[in-house]
Order: structure tokens, then sequence, then C-alpha cells
């Protein structure tokens, strides 16, 4: 059987860019080590981990045409998952993960059951609300912290090999990305996939051909929040921290706009959208105290317009308007 | 004792629920019309809260603090719907979200910029600072006025659309936009009225919960959300079901945050009522939505009943 | 067995009455085309057949089937085609996509499409039938082009290749010649009547002469109700008809 579902056209930009992308990225750790700068490390940690949870949403997003406005609550389930065991003493990477899917699985089916009813401007309310409600939950949650979050004593283990090590996690994260990647891209190209685009395309007309799209609409919901909630799983063990903030609706809207600067529809587009904006998060504030060293503070500002500009004129995002016409 | 605590309560309630409901209605309308998704609704009600403490506190008349309110974030309105959202009007929903996401992170570090990260500090006016008695309870005149004041609007926006020309075509675009523009109305100059008009709203929502919120960047976010969920429980579109939703979530809400963990506790143990009733008293609203969802996915309350899908 | 039978249909929008009681059968091999003015409730109708407009009463079976409870992609995998007035196409898909999403929801296939792993595109049957289709209608060229690229005329000639690419027991077809040009409609009605014979159709149109060419009867419906059924020499001589619909048009 072939490895890759598609024949690959080495010569186009997305190819290339993709390749070097992920390339830069494999060795990163070995680069930072070298400049002695590990900060760079779990940054980039960070930024692997929110390409993983853009991958997620950009399965139903970019494919499935829903826009929820509520994923960073599956990102938030995962890092309780991990938090709230270890809290308990337990620190198998496996019971973590077994529970963090397990719990996103069934709490999407739920949630997205229900709001799968709606369409459109609907289904991005309905799916902020539900956020909202895990939210609420999680503060409420006196005996885990409340609104403060709770600390995670020790890094995950599994088996042999445990995540303390900065470096282990990294590739861990790194490992997450490239297989939730390559997944994906099987997904989309595949009969379902095949389906869950023509949904988005023109629900009308898959259903009249005798396709009942909800059901691949949930399936893509449910999977979707289970990737989120990995990169949840990670994140915990990256911060070694867990707060009803990681479940702000504002990480949801950082989740849409990482998808649609990176290229909506697109596999690889969450990678780059991820790095865009990590990257500008992190160098805005520095850019602004050279010019302005009073208002280093407030480089949201910014942030705000940059984000406006984007949904104005970036119409296919940054990997996206490079050229090829598969996905 | 305890019914005047719950009348008390109810009246908590409807209070927020007008406030939602000044809100909801400019959200609710530029949804119908525009069918433009504004998630910067709530910056507009903190511009609101902003312009009325600042004037407040300079002319210490609130009757010019409502005014500036009002007119401030009606007139940001207008410049937001004439320079930076009317491409966005004809884009589809995801644009639209992204781009208002985007001008929320904006207004709220402008505010900080301009009055600092800490909250601001806004009194009741004098007038109103009293206690009035009902029912042999005492309830604070202020929060009666914002109840009085809210439903006056209410009237007020029920005679401008259901008795005016202005009104007319308000509420034939906001369930048929195609129709209006093909009457040769300048639907232009229809959206402008309405969507000042939706941030003046948001904006006298925000100077009356000005003196009993704290007033402080972000303040906006929070209310957003209910208010969103108060136009989806209505049905999108619809001013009817705007107020009457707008109703039932204050109620519900304030009920719930009051009630819920006492009620809790006659039916559970004490330890798990303390632990789970402030957590379901928050998501009583949200649980409430989905339920109304999962029965009638177009609001219980909806613009439009003949459409099909 | 007659490939429809529907007895009585009725859907009111508000106050209107798009469909008044419409009964007509379309027998095996038959096609049986339906005509009225504007807003006579055509599309109404053949909306509450697929499914996607709910009756308010009446029935419907499909092939002896009673599916009057079944929804839209139920009766689709029963074998119930249609096609749309107002093209209904998945525009950012090539013209191959399209119709290889009709041929995963044929009738009789697989009830699903839940397979992740291989590309949709390594499946040589499919594959095959959807070029069959597309050569069907002309459009083995444009196989690979844009939808949002393809010309008017093209895009309702890929209306009908989805519909034939599900395999379908019965084909309703809601004006296939809307908005042709002359040489297109000439193409399209020399397709339609290679199709003739092969599936059941109930074909909507506006083109008298297409119609008259092309049907083995003919229904007016005229404000939801059907006046008259007869074959189409019955229908040009029928004085209601004339009176009520035809008058103008015909000589
Ligand atoms: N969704 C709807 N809501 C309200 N009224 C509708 C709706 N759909 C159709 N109608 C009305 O029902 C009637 C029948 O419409 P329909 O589209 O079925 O006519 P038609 O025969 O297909 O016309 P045409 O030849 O123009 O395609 C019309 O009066 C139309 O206005
Ligand atoms: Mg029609």
């Amino acid at each position: 059987m072939k490895f890759f579902p598609q024949p690959i056209v080495w010569s186009s930009p997305r190819t290339v860019t993709a390749i070097v992308v992920l390339a830069l990225l494999a060795m990163l750790p070995i680069i930072a080590a070298a400049f002695d700068a590990s900060y760079y490390v779990s940054l980039t940690t960070r930024i692997l981990i929110y390409a993983l949870a853009a991958i997620g949403l950009n399965l139903i997003l970019g494919f499935g045409g829903m826009v929820s406005l509520g994923h960073a609550m599956y990102v938030l389930l995962g890092a309780y998952a991990v938090a709230i065991p270890a809290s308990h003493g337990v620190t198998s990477g496996f019971t973590q993960l077994a529970i963090a899917i397990s719990s996103t699985a069934l709490l999407a089916a739920g949630v997205g059951a229900v709001s799968l009813r709606t369409t459109g401007i609907a289904f991005i309310m309905i799916t902020l609300a539900f956020a909202q409600m895990l939210f609420f939950g999680a503060v409420s949650l006196k005996d885990y912290g409340g609104d403060d979050g709770l600390t995670v004593a020790a890094r995950s283990s599994f088996g042999a090999f445990d995540l303390s090590n900065n470096v282990t996690l990294y590739y861990a994260a790194f490992i997450a990305v490239l297989v939730a990647l390559y997944l994906s891209w099987r997904a989309v190209l595949s009969p379902f996939g095949l389906v869950l685009r023509g949904s988005k395309a023109n629900a009308r007309r898959a259903i009249a051909l005798g396709h009942p799209i909800f059901q691949y609409q949930l399936v893509a919901y449910i999977a979707s929040a289970v990737v989120c909630a990995v990169a949840g799983v990670l994140l915990a063990n990256l911060t070694l921290f867990a707060s009803p903030s990681y479940g702000a609706w504002t990480v949801s809207g950082e989740l849409i706009v990482i998808v649609i600067l990176g290229g909506l529809g697109t596999v690889f587009g969450p990678v780059v959208g991820a790095i865009i904006l990590l990257a500008l998060e992190e160098a805005l504030p520095t850019l602004i105290e050279h010019v302005l060293p009073d208002y280093k503070s407030n480089w949201m500002l910014l942030l705000g317009l940059f984000i406006f500009v984007v949904a104005l004129v970036l119409k296919h995002g940054v990997f996206g308007s490079l050229k090829s016409r598969s996905p | 004792m305890t019914t005047q605590l719950a009348l008390s309560q109810l009246l908590n309630g409807l209070q927020l629920g007008v406030l939602l409901f000044l809100l909801a209605a400019g959200l609710t309308l530029v949804f119908g019309i525009m069918s433009f998704v504004n998630l910067a609704h709530g910056s507009l009600y903190m511009l609101g809260a902003y312009f009325g403490a600042a004037a407040f506190t300079h002319t210490e008349s609130f009757l010019l603090a409502l005014v500036a309110a009002v007119v401030g974030a009606g007139i940001v309105g207008l410049l937001l719907d004439r320079f930076a959202l009317t491409t966005l009007y004809q884009r589809d929903h995801l644009d639209q979200v992204l781009a208002t996401f985007g001008l929320i992170l904006f207004f709220n570090e402008l505010i900080r910029i301009i009055w600092g990260p800490s909250s601001v500090f806004m009194q009741v006016p004098q007038a109103l600072s009293s206690t009035v008695d009902i029912f042999g309870f005492t309830y604070p005149s202020y929060r009666l006025a914002i109840i009085g004041a809210g439903i006056a609007v209410a009237l007020g926006l029920y005679l401008l659309i259901q008795k005016t020309r202005v009104g007319m075509l308000i509420r034939a675009g906001a369930t048929n936009a195609n129709m209006v523009a093909a009457l040769g109305i300048n639907i232009k100059w229809l959206n402008t009225l309405v969507f000042a008009l939706g941030a003046a709203l948001a904006g006298l929502a925000g100077v009356m919960a000005g003196p009993i919120v704290s007033v402080q960047p972000g303040m906006g976010e929070p209310v957003l959300i209910l208010t969103l969920v108060v136009i989806i429980i209505g049905g999108l579109g619809s001013i009817r079901g705007a107020f009457l939703a707008a109703l039932i979530v204050g109620v519900v809400d304030t009920l719930g945050r009051a009630f819920m963990p006492t009620l809790m506790r006659t039916l559970f143990e004490r330890s798990t009522a303390d632990a789970a009733g402030p957590a379901l008293a928050s998501m009583l609203i949200y649980l409430f939505m989905a339920v109304v969802l999962a029965v009638k996915p177009q609001g219980l309350f909806p613009a439009s009943t003949s459409v099909t899908r | 067995m007659s490939a429809l039978v529907t007895k009585s249909l009725v859907k009111r929008f508000g106050g209107v009455l798009a469909t008044d009681h419409v009964s007509l059968t379309v027998e095996a091999h038959e096609l049986h085309a339906v005509i009225g003015p504007n807003g006579a409730g055509k599309s109404t109708l053949i909306g509450q057949l697929a499914g996607e407009i709910v009756s308010d009463e009446g029935s419907v079976h499909l092939l002896g089937q009673d599916v009057t409870r079944l929804n839209t992609h139920q009766r689709a995998r029963l074998g119930l085609a249609r096609t749309y007035q107002i093209t209904q196409l998945a525009k950012e898909f090539s013209a191959l996509d399209n119709v290889l999403l009709a041929v995963n929801a044929r009738a009789g296939h697989k009830a699903h499409n839940f397979q992740f792993w291989h590309n949709a595109h390594d499946d040589q049957d499919a594959m095959q039938r959807a070029d069959a289709a597309l050569a069907t209608v002309g459009l083995t060229s444009m196989r690979n082009t844009l939808v949002a690229t393809m010309a008017h005329g093209e895009q309702r000639q890929l209306e009908i290749a989805m519909a034939l690419a599900t395999e379908p027991r019965l084909l309703l077809l809601d004006e296939p010649l809307a908005g042709m040009s002359q040489g297109e409609s000439a193409a399209m009605i020399a397709l339609l009547k290679s199709l003739k014979g092969r599936y059941p159709m109930l074909l909507v149109e506006h083109d008298m002469e297409a119609v008259f060419a092309l049907a083995d009867r003919v229904s007016v419906l005229v404000y939801g109700r059907i006046i008259a059924t007869g074959t189409p020499d019955n229908i040009r001589s029928n004085r209601e008809v004339r009176a009520a619909y035809l008058g103008e048009e015909m000589p």
C-alpha cells in the first residue's frame, strides 16, 4: 500500500514549504542547543501544541465548514485530564490520555449532536455557549483550584520514557503534529472526507444525493475535539499547570485565527498559522519596546488590528496562497 | 423573609434582563438585516460605560453621562459601520467572527491605554442612591430605575418598529433583506441606522450598568456571551424574542445563582451540594439554551416561521 | 409497478397553497412532464417528492414502497434522484469530484462512506462510474475543471450527470433547460431523448416544444392543482388547458 494518500508534487511551492518547515521543526532542539537558547524549545513546543489543536479544528472548520467558537473547551478538558489525576498521584500518561480521549469523545458527541441541529450563526454561538459552560464548570471546581487552576506536580510518564525532559516533550508534540497531519491528510482525501467536504461545499445537494451528512459532521466533530484534547494533555505537560483560562473563548478565537491565517481547507495550513500567530505574539512586545517603550504591554492592540486585517484581506491564508491544486 | 428575598432576586433578574435586552435588540436586528455577526457588540457596551463614567466624573451630571454614553457609542457604531465593517456584510460569518474578534482585542487594549488597566469607579447618581420600600422590603432605587428605563426603551423600540415607516422597513429587512432592496430602498442607509441604533442601545446598557458592575477592560465579553445566548434562545432576528428571552435569561441566571446552592443542599449532602451548586448555577442558562435548541433549533420565537430547509 | 405514485399531496406556505392535492403517477419507462405557469408549485412538488419539503398532507410511493415518512437522503438511497432549477453543485470541487460524490451515494451501494484511509480517487470502480456519467452528458473534457470556472450550460449538464451518477430508479428534473442558449438546449434535449426509456422521469419544463417532443404524458399544474393529465396531443387540444395556460402561447 502507498504510504502517501496522493502523489506528491515535489516542485509545488506548498510541498517545498511544508518540507522546509517540518525539517526546521525537526532540528530545532539541536539548533537551540547549539546556540544555548533552550527558551526557544519551550516556545516552539507551545507553537506545536497550538498547531495540533488547530489541525483538529481545521478538520471541521476547513473541511466541514463548521465554525466552532468553542474548541478551546476540549483543550481545557485535555489539560484537566492530566492535572486532576496527577493531583491524585496518577501520573501514567496512558491513563491520562485515555481519560482525556474518552471524556472528550463523550462530551463532543453530546455537544455535537445538539449543536449540529443548527447551522451558520447559531452553530457558532451554541458552540461558544457550551464552551462557556465548561469554563464555568472548571471555575467552580473548588477542590481543584477553581479560578486559579491547579499546578501539575509531575509530567506524564509513558512507561519507559517520560516527558520530564523538555526535549522529549518537544518531540512528543512534534510527533503528535506529524501523526495528526498525516491522519487528517488521509481522512480529507478519503471517501469520508469527500462527503465531509461535499457537505461544506453544498449541504443541500449532498443530502439530496443520499448522504446523511449529519453523521459525517458529527464524526468529524468528535475527531476534531479529540485532537484538541490531546493538545490539552501536552499543554498541561508543558506548563505544568491547568486552569479554566485554557478554555477561555479567546483561545477558541485564537484557534480560528490560526486556521484562517494558515489557510482554510489546507492540511498543513494550521502549522504555518500557529507559527505566525505565536511568533507574532512573542515578537510584538519586543518590537514595541524599541519604538514606544511605555506601550510595551499594549501589544494586543496591534494584534487585534492584525487579526482584523487578516479577516478582511487574507482570503486563502498564508499557506493557502501558495500554488497547488490539491488540499 | 424568604419570599422577600425571592422577590428582590426576581427584581435583580429583571434588571439583568432589561440590560441584556438593550444589548440583544441591536445585535439581533443587525443580524437579521445584515446577516452580520458582531462580536464587538460587547465592546460598544464597554465604551458606553467608560464614556458615561468619564462624563459623570467631569460633570457630575448623570444625565450628561447618559447622553455621552449613548451618543458616544452611537458615533463609534456609525464609524465602524461606515469605515470598517461594510465590506464584511457580504462575507461569510467566519470572516465576520474573525474580524470582530480582532476588534474586541483592539478596543480592550485601547481602553487600557486611555483609562488604565484597573477598574474605573462610577457612582450611583445622588437622586437614586437611596432605597425604596416595595411590599415591605427595601430595594435599591437605582436598580429599580434601570428596570423602568429598560422597559421604557423596550416600549419605545416597539413603537418605533411597529408604528413607523422606518420600523416597517426594519421589520421587512429582518425577515427578508432582499425584498427591501428590491423595493428600491437604500439598504445601506437602513443598515447604518440600525447599526448605530444598536450601538447606542449597547452604550446605554453600559452606562446604566456602570454604577453596579465593575467598569474595566474586557467587561463586555461576559455580557456579550449572555447576549448571544439571549438572541439564540429568542430566535435570531426577532425583537420580540430578544425581549422575552432576555427576561427569561436574566431571571433564570439570577435566581439560579441565588438559590441553586441552597436547593442543592436540600437534595444532596452538604459537601456535594457546595461543590456542585455554584457550578450548576453558572451553567444553568447554557443548559437551558441547549435544551431549547435541542427542541426548537430556530429558537423560541423565530422571526419568520415559513422557512423550510 | 409504477415508479412513482403520489396521492393528494398538499403544501401550504402560510396562506399560499403551493400544491393542492396533487395526485400523479410516473410509470416505469415513462417520461411524465409537468408544465405550468410561474409559481404554479412545480418546484415545490419536486421538493416534496424528494423529501426536502415536508408535505402537509398526502403520500408518496416510490417503486411500490411508501416513502412518505422517509427523509431526503433515505429516499435518495432508494433510487430517487433530482436536479435543481437553480444549479446546486459543489462549486469548489472539480467536475469529477462532484460526480464522484454522487457515485459514492448510489442506490444499492453500501450504505455509508465511513472509510478514512484510502484516497477516494483510488476506488477504480467508482472512478469508472463517475467517468461514465461525465461521458454521458459530454463533459469528459471538463473532468478536472473546477466547477466555479465552468460555463452555465456545462454546469446544467453536470447537474444531470450527478443525478445519473447515483444510478437512480426515478429521475426528477426541474427545468433542465433553464437559462440555456439555443445550442445548449438542443444538446440537452438530445441527451434527455437518449435517457428516455432508460429511467422513469418526471420532467418540469417551461419549454413547450421540448415537452411535447419528449413527453409520454403531460400534466398541467395551475395554482398548485393538476387541471389535466394526458398525452401531448390530448393536452394540446384540451380546452381547459388552452384557456388556463396555453392560450397565448400555442397557436
Ligand atoms: N419557502 C417558501 N416559502 C414561502 N412561499 C414559498 C416558498 N417556496 C415557494 N413558495 C411559494 O409557493 C408557490 C409555488 O412556488 P414554486 O417555486 O413551487 O413554483 P414553480 O412552479 O416552480 O415556479 P417557477 O416556474 O417560477 O419555477 C409560489 O407562490 C411561491 O412564492
Ligand atoms: Mg420552479
